[in-house]
Formats: structure tokens, C-alpha cells, sequence
């Protein structure tokens, strides 16, 4: 850059003092901090207006708001116990949301990662019994990679599906989570059910061994480091390689990229099977680290839960860590307000509806503040 | 030989008077789908909707035992929703399916959060009419016991479908749908067609969700509904936006959920999950023969995301 600036211009015009380049940069600077500020002001701002909204709800209904954010403080995040409550429950959340997040870079909404989550749960409990007595160290690899294939392949097939027969990927990823809940149970209660499990059928319970602990010193299984290593891997991958250049390309205009000449089938059926790997590595660490079988209990809703981890988070994997934790705190803390304020225990989610509504509607007002939006300042010369 | 004793006679009876039973609410909730698509809009939210109705039909009718009142109220319920999602929509960048998704969510905790004084107490029943007089046979009179909602919705279906083409209002619906562009230059405002259509859609939603709770299953809890109001917006699609389309996708859509439970009854349990399927795997199988890249869906309305 310094080396274009200092060239001679092929105009007579002499090159710009030091003071007009300084002027340049303050103003570069001053413009991407306005472009940051907005990405953080609006989501918080939107944050708040749906804590307002709901505070009124609350109101509206002669119970005390302040109480209600006050016990929501103590059984999310109050203590170090209810923190690590919040991380526990925050640790599915992660991979769920990205599986929403990754297709969102290319324009797809894809909502069926309960799917591929159950299906890569029954994929890894299915693997474990006929390896019993090989190394760990090689069995959870296995079982992560047999979960993350299964999962791949379920949304990956939603992905072909919407790029070579234009099948909307909204409603089959959907379809085909009522299918693979179905194929789960099937399975679970035939070909793959422990003889020993009468009341709620299962598969084989894993062997001691192939569970995966808690963290040291903590309450919180490894799943939540998994997920954030995940998270940060996927932002890297989105905002700093060219593939996720590439797709966000396809997601502004797929027939800009396909005269661009980007391989569109690839980056279509490759993001969702990625994402589809990240739902079927949340399964496998559900089985691995709380369920120690495959059973019903898999089709919790961290699928459908991870849907709005991600819009909250804008389907920014980075963001997509504090925002898991933050409803993971939520979650947390629905007991608490349930028994002492006795309100039901949908409140918490008639809050995350509030709040998914309000950070949907704050995306109108992007670019539209005067004080984010440099091209606006220009106008005005 | 005893009357009830019909063998495997029983499957097919059983098939129908399930498709006729379960079908009613994919029936509303889809034609209130079309209403809304057709104007160019995708209301995912219907799956709230029709909880939010199942909910307020029941509740309305335990306190003022008129289970007519209680339809009344779900329709008002949903045509709030419908409102809503009409409006907010409106806005430049912001997505309607995004939006559907959400409330979704907020439809289904606000049903939990008022219904739960609700679970306990029982509701008088939606009306049915016993067309199957003509027979001795229990399981005929049984699955021809048809309620007044199934009737009201194969007229609305009818109607719709001559509304669409013959009326001023189903003629302006399917311009803002195809064209906002032209429907502008027509002198009509898109976002106020858009925003009736998708209360209208809701109000029937929500129909739906009180045939759920007034008839069949015929009582409240928060398992009411497995996702009737989203398949709906499936069958949608599959019914290429047409009224009657949509009756006989309902029809099948009930049928094919009634496969499984009939299979139990003459003592089939293998595979019971896999029938459970039968409906989604349907769809989605329709959805890969009918569509096709390059080109849009026969029927679709020109402004629907989903058709793009």
C-alpha cells in the first residue's frame, strides 16, 4: 500500500504531504470503527429493546421484572456453580448453532440440525460396542468421525438437494429431521436395541472408558472446549480463507459467483455437510459425555435451540460462543424463576422468542444510523 | 363371525377414517398458507400460530363451554400473529422466513405460558356428524364419523380455488404475488395485500389448531401439536398452491399418518416408527420429483422466496 501512495501519479499533481495521508488514515480509522461499532451496538441495543418488551410482559402480569432478572442473574451466572450450569448446557448449543451458521454464509436456511444431530448420536453409540477393548485414544476419534460422517451426509444431502433439484433446504432439512428422529427410534428400538434396556430402549450403554469427563476442576464436560475450538475454526474458515469468501459470494448472488466461475456444487454441498458434521459431533459428544446410549433423550431441541443461538449471534461463529452461554444462563436459571416466582417454565421461552423477534427486526436498521454508516457522512459533500 | 372382527379390512378403513380425521388441521393451516403465499410472502410461523390457537380454542371454551366461542378466539389469536408477521415483515431486510421461525418459538411459549392452567380441565367437543349409518360395522361408522370442520374446510377449499381466479380480491392477491413491481404500478400497495393475506392465513392457522384441541386428539397439553403447522407449509408446495391441491394433499398427508396406528391395530408392530414417517418421507419425495433447477415451481407465485 505504501508503495503504491509514494509512486509518482501520472497526473502533475505532487504527491500528498504527510499531514493530507495522516488526514487519509485518521479518516479510514474513523470510518471502521463507525462499521464495527455498528455490528456491536445494534445486536446489544436489539438485546435490550427485547428485555424491555419482555420486562413489560412480565409486568403486565404483576410480577416483578426486577425480580425476574435478578433470579435469572443468580441461577445463570450469579455463582460459580450456576455459571458452570450455564457453560454445561451452553457446550450443545455451540456446534447446534453452527450448523445454522455455516449455509447462512450462503444464503440457506437450514433448520433440521436436530437431525443430524440424533443420526451422528446413534452413529457413534452404534460404533463404540463392536471396538470394546481398543484404546480410547482411538475409539473416540472413531466415534467422533463416525457421528461427524453421518451427520455430513445428512445435511450435505440437503444441500444437493437444493443445488441439483432446487428442493428447498428450509423445509426438507426440516422434513428430514422428522425422519432421522424416526430412523433413530426405529433403530434403537429394533436392530440396535441392549435386551438389557426395557423401559426406554436404547443401544449398548458405552463402556466407562469411551465416556468422555469433565473438564479438570470443573463441572462441565469437554464438549464445551470442543465447541469453541469448533467455533473459532469456522470463523476462520468463513471470514479468512477463500472458500468462505467464496461462499458469501454465492450467498449474495449465485449467478455472480457461477460467472465467476466459483464451484458453486462444492461450496453449496460442502458447507452443509459441514455443518452437518458439526450437529453430528454435538450428538456424538451428547452420547459420549451425558447419555452413554443412544435413546429418545437425544431429540432434546438443542437442534432447534441452535437455530436461534445462531441468528442471535448474526451466524457469526465468534459471536455464536458468548450468545450460547448467555441462553445457556437462561436455560440455567428456568428452575429457579419457576419455583419462586411461580411463573410456568415457558417463560424462559416466551423470552427467547421476544428476543429472536427483536434481533430479526434490528436488521432493518443497519446502515440506516447516520453515525455507522460512513457513506452516509459523504453524502452530504 | 362378530361385526368388529373385519380382518385385514380393518387397514384401509382405518387409512381413510384417519385421513379424514387427522387431515382437517394440515387442511387449514395449508389453505391459510396458499392465501399467504400466494400474495408472495412465507409464513413459517403457523406451526405457532396453530399451537397459540390449539391453546385459546381450548382454554376459551373450558370457561364459556361453547366450543363454536372458542374457534371465534383462535381465529382472532391468529390473525394477530398474522398481523404481526405481516408487519414486521414489511420492514426493508427483514426476512420472512427468519421471521416465521421466531415466531414459531414465541407462538409455542406464549400457548405453554397461558395454557398451563389448562391441562387439567376438559373442554365440551367440536360437533361430528355419523355418516356411516348405512353400516353395521363399528369401524365404518367409526371412521365415518366426520366433524362439521372437515366439511367447512373441503367448501373453503373450493372456495378459495374459485375465489383465486374469478374475484377481484384473489386476482389482486396473485398480482402482488407474481409482480410487487407491477401490483405497484396497478396502484395497489403490496405490503397492505401481503399483511391481510398473512392474517387471513393465520386466522385460518389457528382453525386448525383448535380442531386439535376441540376434537381430535381433543384435549390440551404441550405435545398437542408434531408439526402439523410446518409440514402444512410443505404441503403448501406440494399442492402447487391450489386449493383443492391442498384438500387432496391433506387427505394423503392424513392417510399416510394413519398407516402406522392402522398396521398396529391388526397386530403389525414391526416397523411402527418407519410408518410414523410415511407423511415427511411423502413430502419430501414429492418435493424431489417436482422440482427442478433452472427453472421455477408450476404455480408458484413470482415474489415467494422459496420458489426463487
Amino acid at each position: 500500500m505504501a508503495d503504491i501512495a509514494s509512486r509518482p501519479l501520472a497526473t502533475d499533481r505532487p504527491a500528498p504531504s504527510a499531514t493530507a495521508r495522516l488526514a487519509v488514515l485518521r479518516e479510514t480509522l474513523r470510518e471502521t470503527l463507525a462499521r464495527r461499532a455498528e455490528a456491536v451496538v445494534i445486536p446489544v441495543a436489539a438485546l435490550l429493546v427485547g428485555l424491555a418488551l419482555f420486562s413489560l410482559f412480565i409486568a403486565a402480569l404483576d410480577k416483578s421484572p426486577l425480580q425476574f432478572f435478578e433470579l435469572m442473574w443468580r441461577g445463570g451466572f450469579g455463582s460459580w456453580f450456576s455459571f458452570q450450569n450455564a457453560l454445561a448446557r451452553a457446550a450443545p448449543l455451540l456446534l447446534a448453532a453452527l450448523c445454522v451458521a455455516l449455509p447462512a454464509r450462503l444464503g440457506l436456511v437450514v433448520i433440521g440440525g436436530e437431525g443430524a444431530i440424533v443420526l451422528g448420536a446413534l452413529a457413534a453409540a452404534a460404533i463404540a460396542p463392536p471396538l470394546r477393548g481398543v484404546p480410547p485414544l482411538l475409539v473416540l476419534p472413531a466415534m467422533a468421525l463416525a457421528g461427524m460422517v453421518v451427520g455430513g451426509l445428512w445435511i450435505g444431502a440437503v444441500g444437493a438437494l437444493r443445488h441439483w433439484r432446487a428442493v428447498n433446504e428450509t423445509i426438507s432439512s426440516l422434513l428430514m429431521t422428522y425422519i432421522a428422529i424416526a430412523l433413530m427410534n426405529h433403530l434403537v428400538e429394533g436392530p440396535l436395541r441392549d435386551p438389557a434396556s426395557l423401559n426406554k430402549p436404547s443401544t449398548l450403554p458405552l463402556d466407562a472408558a469411551y465416556r468422555i469427563g469433565p473438564l479438570p476442576g470443573l463441572d462441565v464436560h469437554w464438549g464445551l472446549v470442543v465447541g469453541t475450538v469448533v467455533c473459532l475454526a469456522a470463523w476462520v474458515l468463513i471470514d479468512k480463507t477463500r472458500w468462505g469468501f467464496a461462499a458469501r459470494i454465492v450467498g449474495g448472488n449465485v449467478r455472480a459467483a457461477q460467472l465467476q466461475g466459483l464451484p458453486v456444487a462444492r461450496l453449496t454441498i460442502g458447507f452443509c455437510a459441514l455443518a452437518g458434521a458439526c450437529a453430528g459431533l454435538a450428538g456424538m459428544i451428547e452420547v459420549a459425555a451425558v447419555q452413554g446410549s443412544a435413546n429418545a433423550s437425544l431429540a432434546a431441541g438443542y437442534g432447534y435451540a441452535g437455530i436461534l443461538v445462531a441468528f442471535l449471534a448474526r451466524h457469526n461463529p465468534l459471536a455464536i460462543v458468548p450468545v450460547a452461554i448467555l441462553l445457556g444462563g437462561v436455560e440455567a436459571s428456568g428452575g429457579l424463576i419457576q419455583r419462586r416466582m411461580d411463573l410456568p417454565n415457558a417463560t424462559v421461552l416466551v423470552l427467547q422468542g421476544v428476543l429472536f423477534v427483536a434481533t430479526l427486526f434490528s436488521e432493518t436498521f443497519y446502515g440506516r444510523f447516520k453515525a455507522f454508516n460512513p457513506d452516509l457522512w459523504k453524502r452530504r459533500d | 363371525m362378530d361385526a368388529g372382527d373385519i380382518g385385514w379390512w380393518g387397514v384401509p378403513i382405518a387409512i381413510v377414517g384417519g385421513a379424514i380425521r387427522v387431515s382437517t388441521p394440515f387442511l387449514f393451516v395449508s389453505l391459510g398458507e396458499t392465501i399467504t403465499e400466494r400474495s408472495g410472502r412465507i409464513n413459517l410461523g403457523l406451526e405457532g400460530t396453530l399451537v397459540f390457537g390449539a391453546m385459546t380454542a381450548y382454554a376459551v371454551t373450558v370457561v364459556t363451554l361453547s366450543p363454536w366461542l372458542g374457534v371465534l378466539a383462535a381465529m382472532a389469536a391468529g390473525t394477530l400473529f398474522g398481523l404481526f408477521h405481516g408487519w414486521i415483515c414489511k420492514f426493508p431486510r427483514v426476512n420472512d422466513i427468519a421471521i416465521g421461525i421466531a415466531l414459531m418459538l414465541l407462538g409455542t411459549g406464549l400457548a405453554f405460558f397461558f395454557g398451563k392452567p389448562f391441562i387439567q380441565p376438559s373442554a365440551p367437543d367440536l360437533p361430528a356428524i355419523s355418516l356411516g349409518w348405512w353400516s353395521d360395522i363399528p369401524q365404518v361408522r367409526a371412521a365415518l364419523q366426520i366433524n362439521v370442520l372437515f366439511l367447512i374446510g373441503a367448501a373453503l377449499a373450493l372456495f378459495l380455488w374459485w375465489a383465486f381466479r374469478t374475484t377481484r380480491i384473489g386476482l389482486v392477491l396473485r398480482v402482488v404475488g407474481d409482480s410487487s413491481d407491477a401490483a405497484r404500478a396497478m396502484g395497489l400497495n403490496p405490503d397492505t395485500v401481503r399483511l391481510l393475506a398473512t392474517a387471513a392465513g393465520g386466522a385460518l392457522a389457528a382453525i386448525g389448531g383448535a380442531y386439535l384441541t376441540l376434537y381430535y386428539p381433543g384435549s390440551w397439553n404441550e405435545g398437542v401439536s408434531s408439526g402439523q403447522g410446518l409440514m402444512a407449509v410443505a404441503l403448501v408446495i406440494f399442492a402447487r398452491w391450489n386449493p383443492l391441491g391442498c384438500f387432496a394433499a391433506a387427505l394423503l398427508f392424513g392417510g399416510a399418518g394413519a398407516l402406522g396406528p392402522a398396521l398396529q391395530s391388526v397386530g403389525v408392530t414391526q416397523g411402527y416408527y418407519l410408518f410414523y414417517a410415511a407423511p415427511y418421507v411423502l413430502t419430501l419425495v414429492v418435493m424431489i420429483l417436482t422440482s427442478s433447477p433452472g427453472r421455477a415451481l408450476a404455480g408458484a407465485p413470482g415474489e415467494l422466496t422459496v420458489a426463487k
